[in-house]
């Protein structure tokens, strides 16, 4: 395969940042109450991951090793409120649905994550195309977490109505307990077929938490539970 | 008064930040695997996110407002806050050894959640004046803590439970967190 088409696939199935790595739980929680916020919200991170890994990427040479951090978050920060304010400008819906969690982007560990683990070690296109694959694979994730809880939550599918009226959909699963629910039901059938995620860490300490958590000096799983 | 009582009970019980809002869930299910350090971290928590509020609102209003460029907030702030904790944890190596300890190692963790800079944004966002940012600030924290605590000592006990092999791991804990946000709904009918 192809290594740039390689970077597309591992993004979306063999290392999906939301089912697979856990990155990013924040929002996949919190926007996924509608199919199309779910697509909103994805693309926007998608945007800013593949503008941000662009960036990083051409100045892997220029930033210095000891403040690298520091300078990914004023990329990504920066980065962020340009999206903000296309957002705002041009889809106001989407602005109004998003809220808080648009600007919050800029605290998603997938992007901070990216940016250490890939951008800073590869060249721009392949950066690009990472960044491509991972928006993708969040996308996805948060569009059918989105998805389920629409239809079992609202009877509807992106708007429309897919369930007949006479069913009572259940309110609960566009509450904030049906995303917890629809999101440990998704990782209970991927435990149940076999694939793995890399949840153990993510439970076991900060590990999951955010690559560049672990990169700013903190402490292994073992000190924390200590 | 009532107002400002409303504030911090909204931001504790009812808009708890964590099972309503979703804010700050990576350590929320990554370090809630034992009392003591849940407990540690709630209160490194509320240190960090009463302090980085108060200084948010001043920089808000003393600094972005003046100058019209509000649209910097997100970037202003992420700094502030990354800043900030490295400060706190030098100020408390120094001054105060013994919280420092039981802190320490949190502090680091506290940059990256995101409940900080969701408090300050929304704050700013609510037009909240410098008494109820820092009260909303604190309101959110203690609600983080109290999640937090509740869900530690839920996970003490299914930890020698028998589970059927795929709800081990983060299924069983993100299930808790349903059942424990179910029950924070019912924080809804409060009135005041």
């Amino acid at each position: 395969m192809n290594k740039y088409v390689e970077r597309l696939y591992n993004g979306l199935i063999k290392e999906n940042p939301t089912l697979v790595l856990m990155l990013g739980m924040c929002p996949t929680l919190a926007v996924s109450t509608r199919a199309l916020n779910g697509i909103g919200m994805g693309l926007s991170t998608t945007a800013v991951l593949i503008l941000s890994n662009l960036v990083i990427s051409l100045l892997r040479k220029a930033i210095p090793d000891e403040i690298r951090l520091p300078s990914y978050i004023v990329i990504v920060a920066s980065l962020v409120t340009v999206t903000e304010l296309l957002i705002e400008a041009y889809l106001p819906s989407v602005y109004e649905a998003l809220g808080i969690y648009i600007p919050l982007i800029v605290v998603n560990c997938i992007i901070l994550g990216r940016a250490e683990a890939y951008a800073n070690k590869n060249t721009p296109l392949l950066s690009v195309m990472d960044g491509i694959g991972m928006g993708l694979g969040f996308t996805v994730a948060l569009t059918l977490a989105g998805l389920v809880r629409e239809v079992l939550g609202n009877g509807t599918a992106f708007g429309l109505q897919v369930l007949p009226k006479s069913i009572e959909p259940m309110g609960i699963f566009v509450q904030p307990p049906g995303a917890f629910l629809v999101i440990a039901l998704f990782i209970i059938i991927m435990n149940a077929i076999g694939i793995k995620t890399r949840q153990k860490k993510l439970v076991e300490g900060c590990d999951g938490c955010c690559a560049n958590c672990a990169a700013s000096g903190c402490p292994k799983s073992e000190e924390v539970t200590k | 008064m009532k107002a400002l009582i409303l504030i911090v009970v909204s931001g504790a019980l009812i808009n708890n930040v964590v099972l309503n809002q979703f804010l700050g869930i990576c350590s929320f299910l990554g370090v809630s695997k034992q009392m003591k350090a849940s407990a540690s971290l709630g209160f490194a928590v509320i240190f960090v996110i009463t302090i980085a509020s108060a200084v948010a609102s001043l920089l808000y209003d003393f600094v972005l407002k003046p100058f019209g460029i509000e649209f910097m907030k997100t970037i202003v702030f992420i700094l502030v806050i990354a800043a900030l904790v490295q400060i706190v944890e030098m100020f408390l190596k120094k001054k105060s050894p013994a919280i420092y300890k039981s802190l320490g190692i949190f502090l680091p963790l506290i940059t990256t959640n995101c409940a900080v800079l969701g408090v300050a944004l929304t704050n700013v966002q609510n037009g909240y004046n410098f008494t109820e940012c820092v009260l909303s600030g604190f309101g959110t924290a203690v609600g983080f803590t109290i999640a937090i605590v509740l869900l530690a000592s839920v996970r003490v006990r299914i930890r020698e439970e028998d589970l059927p092999a795929p709800l081990r791991g983060a299924p069983i804990v993100l299930i808790s967190a349903a059942l424990m946000s179910i029950a924070f709904m019912g924080f809804g009918g409060l009135s005041f």
